[in-house]
C-alpha cells in the first residue's frame, strides 16, 4: 500500500451514544483522489461516520487519520475536510455569492480577488452570474450546488457528501450524478459519498463501503461487490440474487465439488473450494448468470424446472422458475436480443433447461 | 386575485371595528385630553392648549422619573435578552434530561402573581440588608423580563437548522465567529424583538417597583403619587401621550424588523 492509498484511514472506530452503539469498530482505507462512497440502509451509520470524518462527533474508541494526521484533537473548522450537508445549510442571510464566499475570510483576499473565485466557482457549477441571487430564490438542484461550490472554493483535500441528491426528484438526480462524477474527475479531490441508493453508488464509485448495523460489511469495486460479494447480506443489498445452501463433497485432493439444493452436484476446482468434506456453504448466482433453453444443453451443468412468473422489462425479461429440492423459485434473466426460443412466448407451468457454468458462483462465508 | 380566504366577510369586518374601537378609544382619551385647556378630565372640551406640555417641560421630578425608568429599562433588556439568548441556545441546543422542566421553571414567572414576587423579594432583600434601590428594581424587572425575553426567542432557535453552524464550522470558522456570521444574524430579529418587549415590560411595570422602589422613582411611581394631586393631573397626561406615541412607534418598529426578519428566512 502506498501512502495515497491510506489518504484517510480509519483505525477500530466505534461510536456509542449512550447504550446504543451506532459505529462498531470500523477500519478501512481511502486512497488520494478516489471517489468513495457509504452505502447502506438508513440507520445503518453512514451520517455518524462522516460526521467523524468532519469532526463534529469524536470515536468513542480508535483514531481517525487523514493525509497521516490523528484528527483526534483537530475541531471541526481545522480540519481539511468540507462538508455538503444533507440539508445543504445554505446560509439564508447572505446571498449566493457571500454563501460560496463564506469560508474565505481567513485568507484575507483583496475583494477583486474574491469575485474572481466566487465566479470561477459559479462557472464550475454551471450557475454563472447567480451571485447576487438571494439564498431563497433557489430551487433544490441549485442549493446543491451551491453547497458544494461553497465547499470546493476552498480545496480541501477531501469532500463529505451526506445523501446530497436524495432530495431531487430523479430525472435532476441522474442529471447531477453525471456532473457530481465529472466534477470529481476534473477537480481531482477524494469524495466520501453517503447515499442509500445501491445505482448511485455503483454508477459513481471508485470504491464502496457497504454498511449495516454500524458495521462495514464489506469495501470493494462496484464490478468486485456485485460479482464476488462475500456474505448474503452484502450480495442481497446489490441487485438480485439466488441463494442455494451446500456441502463440500471431497473425493481425495483433486476432487471437490458442492452438492447444491436444486442444483446437483457442481464440480469445483480445489482453488475455489477450500473446505472440508461435509463442510456446510453457502453459494450464490446471479440472475443474468443463468441460460435458458427448451431443450438440455448438449454439454455443461443443467437442471429442468418449471417457469412460474415473467416479467417483461424492456432491454430484459425477468423469469422465476421452480426448480425441484428449492423452495424459492430461481430468478433468471435473459436478454431480449432476439425473442426467446425461436419466437414463441413463454407461458406459466412451462418446463425449461437451466444452466450455467461452474466460474459464475461465488461462494458466500457462512454467517 | 380572490381566493377563498381573500373573501370579504362582513361579520368579521364588523367585530375587528368594534375591538379596535374597544380597545384604543379610552387609550385615545389621553391625547385628547391632555390638549384641552382645563384641569378636570371631563366633557365639554374646553379649547385647545400647549400648557401642559409646557408645565411638563419645567417639572425636573417627571424628567427624573422618566430618565430613572429608562436606564432601568435599558440595562433590564439588555440583560433578559443576553440570558434569554444563552437560554433559548442550551433549550435548543444542547440533548439535556429535564429540559421540559427547566422550559416550565423559566417560564413559571409568566403566571406567578407579581405581587408575591414582589414581597418576596422586598423580604428577602431586607433581610440581607440590601437597601432599596433602581438596582433592586431591575432585579425585579429582571424576573418578569426574563419569561418574556426566552418565549421570543425560543421560536427563533427552534426553526434555526443546527447544520448552519456546523457549516460555519466546517467552512473554518471557530465558535465566536460563527456565532458573529450565522447565528447572531439570523436570529437578530428576535433579538431586537426581545430588546423592544422587555423594555416596554420593564418601562411601565408598577407592582415590582412598588415594593422595591428606594427613593429614586420610575416613572409608573411618579405617576402613581402625582393622581393624589388634581393640579398636577393634565401634566401627567401630557407626558402619558408621549409615551403613547413613542410606544407605538416602537411597536411597529418592532414588527417591521420582525416581519423583514422572516422575509429574509423565508
Ligand atoms: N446524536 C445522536 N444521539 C443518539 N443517537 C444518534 C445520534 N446520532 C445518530 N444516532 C443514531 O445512530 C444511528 C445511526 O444514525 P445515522 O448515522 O444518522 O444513520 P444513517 O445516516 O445511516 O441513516 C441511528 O439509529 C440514530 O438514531
Ligand atoms: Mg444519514
Amino acid at each position: 500500500m502506498t501512502p495515497s492509498d491510506r489518504f484517510i484511514s480509519i483505525r477500530n472506530v466505534s461510536k456509542s451514544f449512550g447504550a446504543f452503539t451506532a459505529i462498531e469498530e470500523i477500519s478501512m482505507d481511502i486512497g488520494q483522489g478516489e471517489f468513495f462512497s457509504l452505502l447502506g440502509a438508513s440507520g445503518c451509520g453512514k451520517t455518524t461516520l462522516l460526521r467523524m470524518l468532519a469532526g463534529f462527533e469524536s470515536p468513542t474508541k480508535g483514531e481517525i487519520f487523514i493525509d497521516d494526521q490523528p484528527m483526534s484533537d483537530v475541531p471541526p473548522h481545522h480540519r481539511p475536510v468540507n462538508m455538503v450537508f444533507q440539508s445543504y445549510a445554505i446560509f439564508p442571510h447572505l446571498n449566493v455569492g457571500d454563501n460560496i464566499a463564506y469560508g474565505l475570510r481567513k485568507h484575507k483576499l483583496a475583494a477583486a480577488r474574491r469575485a474572481e473565485m466566487v465566479e470561477e466557482m459559479l462557472d464550475l457549477i454551471k450557475l454563472p452570474g447567480y451571485g447576487n441571487r438571494k439564498a431563497n430564490e433557489l430551487s433544490g438542484g441549485q442549493r446543491q450546488r451551491i453547497a458544494l461550490a461553497r465547499a470546493l472554493i476552498l480545496r480541501p483535500k477531501v469532500l463529505l457528501l451526506d445523501e446530497p441528491l436524495g432530495a431531487l426528484d430523479k430525472q435532476l438526480r441522474e442529471q447531477m450524478q453525471l456532473e457530481l462524477r465529472a466534477l470529481q474527475r476534473q477537480v481531482g479531490i477524494t469524495f466520501v459519498f453517503v447515499t442509500h441508493d445501491q445505482e448511485e453508488a455503483l454508477t459513481l464509485s471508485d470504491r464502496i463501503a457497504v454498511m449495516s448495523g454500524g458495521k462495514v460489511l464489506q469495501v470493494d469495486t462496484p464490478a468486485g461487490l456485485y460479482e464476488t460479494p462475500r456474505t448474503r447480506a452484502v450480495a442481497s443489498f446489490i441487485g438480485t440474487m439466488n441463494f442455494f445452501r451446500g456441502t463440500v463433497r471431497r473425493n481425495g485432493a483433486a476432487m471437490a465439488a458442492i452438492e447444491a439444493e436444486g442444483l446437483g452436484t457442481i464440480p469445483m476446482t480445489t482453488a475455489q473450494l477450500t473446505k472440508p468434506d461435509g463442510a456446510p456453504v453457502q453459494i450464490a448466482l446471479r440472475p443474468e448468470k443463468f441460460s435458458l433453453s427448451a431443450k438440455r444443453p448438449e454439454a455443461g451443468l443443467a437442471v429442468e424446472g418449471r417457469l412460474c412468473t415473467s416479467a417483461y422489462m424492456g432491454e430484459r425479461s425477468q423469469y422465476y422458475l421452480s426448480i425441484p429440492g428449492k423452495a424459492e423459485p430461481v430468478a433468471v434473466s435473459a436478454p431480449n436480443t432476439h425473442r426467446l426460443m425461436g419466437g414463441h412466448d413463454l407461458s406459466e407451468g412451462e418446463a425449461l433447461w437451466l444452466s450455467w457454468s461452474p466460474e459464475s458462483i461465488v461462494m458466500l462465508d457462512t454467517d | 386575485m380572490s381566493s377563498y380566504i381573500k373573501r370579504p366577510n362582513r361579520a368579521l369586518q364588523v367585530y375587528a371595528v368594534l375591538f379596535l374601537i374597544v380597545l384604543y378609544v379610552p387609550v385615545l382619551f389621553i391625547p385628547l385630553f391632555s390638549f384641552n385647556d382645563s384641569i378636570y378630565v371631563r366633557f365639554p372640551l374646553q379649547g385647545f392648549t400647549l400648557q401642559w406640555y409646557g408645565e411638563l417641560w419645567t417639572r425636573e421630578p417627571v424628567w427624573n422619573a422618566l430618565w430613572n425608568s429608562v436606564k432601568v429599562g435599558l440595562v433590564v433588556s439588555v440583560i433578559s435578552t443576553v440570558l434569554g439568548v444563552m437560554a433559548a441556545r442550551a433549550i435548543t441546543r444542547t440533548r439535556m434530561r429535564g429540559k421540559g422542566a427547566l422550559v416550565t421553571f423559566i417560564m413559571m414567572p409568566l403566571v406567578i402573581p407579581g405581587i408575591i414576587f414582589g414581597v418576596a423579594l422586598l423580604v428577602l432583600l431586607s433581610r440581607m440588608g440590601v437597601p432599596l434601590s433602581l438596582y433592586t428594581v431591575g432585579l425585579g424587572h429582571l424576573i418578569i423580563c426574563l419569561p418574556f425575553a426566552v418565549a421570543t426567542l425560543l421560536p427563533r432557535f427552534e426553526g434555526f437548522d443546527p447544520s448552519m453552524e456546523e457549516a460555519s464550522a466546517d467552512l473554518g470558522e471557530n465558535g465566536w465567529w460563527t456565532f458573529w456570521r450565522v447565528t447572531f444574524p439570523m436570529v437578530m430579529p428576535g433579538i431586537v424583538a426581545s430588546l423592544l418587549l422587555t423594555f416596554t415590560i420593564s418601562f411601565d411595570e408598577f407592582i415590582m417597583a412598588f415594593f422595591l422602589t428606594g427613593t429614586d422613582p420610575t416613572l409608573p411611581m411618579y405617576i402613581w403619587g402625582q393622581l393624589r394631586f388634581p393640579k398636577e393631573f393634565p401634566s401627567v397626561l401630557a407626558m402619558a401621550a408621549l409615551i403613547l406615541f413613542v410606544s407605538f412607534a416602537l411597536v411597529f418598529l418592532a414588527q417591521w424588523v420582525g416581519r423583514k426578519g422572516l422575509e429574509d428566512q423565508a
